[in-house]
């Protein structure tokens, strides 16, 4: 592995099971999945480069912006923080698995509808945290929704729309 | 990040063996993998511990036993801690954000590192990274650093709010080995930087953390946490007080008060607390108590506010507790 390169995680690996690879075996919005992947992968890095889901957003890369926000057995975490080797058997949801027989998620329509996004970067990751949210009971009051969604960070400002399609979608989701 | 071999551990011997061959354990990973994507912290090998058998919240008339493994969100969660321990489930709630909080386990939260910028950035000076390297932060920009407990190797704040809670407390640490169980009172837990800042804790090489047991005591229902940060949520503190009291008939039967985002360790004031015990509840006594808030603090060139700003901070936190129902 010597020649591994320091940003490494993201390409092809030759084989199964090395001292520095592994075999993860997920479900990722309902479909079995085996991935090889270098130790060092981040979830997030799985997701987007192996698994080909893209929906889901690198910011940061560091816990700090919510970008990467997924349902890990149906709680939201970060999954820039977490390597996909600790994950073998979990189930996962991205935002591409959000919508039923082509009908999006009462949050995603919330966001259409309420306009709660401008460049809609961080908008994956806001949603799937949004989902987390509503789904732990934090979304009684604006001031709960803004404290509890404050992992989600939105540079453009959409911060007032977000929190009105959260709550409006409570009732739904 | 550099390569590393990986393993996940069935039971407590599985996970001791691989740290005893040099491993180290990962849980939540939400401080480890950041550092080592940093390339601060550069382990050959990774034991995955998260499949251990630590994820109970057992509540005792005596006594909380909290397994190791429960993540932050659960324990905050709990309704006997929020009733019992408010001071546990605020500084939680207080904690990173609602994600990091489903994945970062108790253990962890007690071995975070420091967010010293010098610490994480290996290019700079930093005698807790590398030892004997010196400090960046002491002639540089030290505005979130700490007033106590500091020397001259180091002056980065410990992280945890949790912490200062458990300090206040009295929490005691279980942690096992090959050689059994321990019983470390949370206060020796945590060392101060002195001569050797990359020594943070006194848990033995290899050992694991089970367990964090609280004492039930009778000012742990009038407890909480009250943080001071530069934005209002998911942000370290730069100045925090856990407080518990026992007032009885308007008399200070017991007092805790640890602080936070003021010192390089979790933070008991003795001072403030025997300044408490035995007088009459009001306003000029939090003042007055609080006032011993910052004894033997050495300011440094930017934090120098924190004298002041922690002093309140104890104030108006004690006045908040003596005033809850």
């Amino acid at each position: 592995m010597a020649s591994a390169p320091l940003l490494a995680g993201c390409g092809e690996d030759e084989q199964a099971n090395t001292a520095t690879s592994s075999v993860v075996r997920v479900r990722i919005n309902g479909e079995a999945r085996e991935i090889t992947v270098d130790n060092r992968t981040s979830l997030l890095d799985m997701l987007r480069e192996r698994a080909g889901l893209t929906g889901t957003k690198k910011g940061c890369d560091q816990g700090a912006c919510g970008a990467c926000t997924i349902l890990l057995n149906g709680q939201r975490i970060n999954s820039c923080l977490t390597l996909a080797v600790m994950h073998d058997g979990a189930e996962i949801t991205t935002i591409e698995g959000l919508e039923r027989n082509g009908r999006l998620h009462p949050l995603q329509q919330a966001f259409i509808d309420e306009d709660a996004f401008q460049c809609g970067y961080c908008t994956a990751g806001q949603i799937m945290s949004g989902v987390g949210c509503i789904r732990e009971g934090h979304t009684g009051s604006p001031a709960e929704i803004r404290e509890w969604m404050s992992g989600n960070i939105c540079r453009c400002g959409a911060y007032t729309n977000i929190v009105t399609a959260v709550a409006h979608a409570t009732p739904n989701a | 990040m550099y390569p590393f071999r990986f393993s996940k551990a069935d039971d407590e011997r599985s996970a001791l063996s691989a740290a005893t061959s040099g491993a180290r354990y990962i849980a939540g990973g939400t401080t480890l993998i950041d550092l080592m994507r940093e390339t601060v912290e550069r382990p050959d090998a990774l034991v995955d511990i998260t499949a251990l058998p630590y994820r109970d919240i057992d509540l005792q008339p005596s006594r909380l036993r909290i397994g190791a493994l429960v993540r932050m969100s659960e324990l905050a969660a709990h309704p006997g801690v929020r009733e019992q321990f408010p001071v546990i489930a605020q500084a939680l709630e207080l904690s990173a954000s609602a994600q990091i909080r489903n994945m970062a386990s108790i253990g962890g939260n007690l071995m975070q590192r420091p967010r010293c910028l010098y610490f994480r950035d290996v290019s700079a000076s930093c005698n807790r990274r590398s030892p004997g390297t010196g400090c960046a932060a002491i002639a540089g920009r030290n505005r979130t650093h700490a007033i106590l407990g500091t020397s001259d190797a180091c002056v980065a704040t410990h992280p945890s709010d949790l912490a200062v809670a458990l300090v206040a407390l009295d929490a005691l640490v279980i942690t096992r080995d090959h050689n059994g169980e321990s019983r470390i009172r949370i206060s020796d837990f945590f060392l101060q930087p002195g001569s050797t800042p990359d020594q943070e804790h006194s848990l033995g090489h290899g050992a694991l953390i089970t367990a964090v047991e609280v004492p039930v005591v009778p000012e742990s229902r009038r407890s909480g946490y009250l943080k001071v940060r530069d934005r209002e949520s998911f942000e370290f503190a730069i100045a925090a007080a856990a407080v518990a009291l026992n007032v009885v008939a308007g008399t200070v039967r017991a007092a805790r008060v640890a602080v936070g985002g003021v010192a390089t360790v979790p933070w008991r004031l003795p001072p403030v607390e025997q300044a408490l015990i035995g007088r009459t509840a009001s306003a000029d006594l939090w003042r007055e108590a609080a006032s011993h808030s910052a004894d033997g603090a050495k300011p440094l060139k930017e934090n120098g506010f924190k004298v002041e700003l922690i002093k309140r901070t104890v104030e108006r936190q004690l006045a908040t507790v003596a005033g809850l129902p």
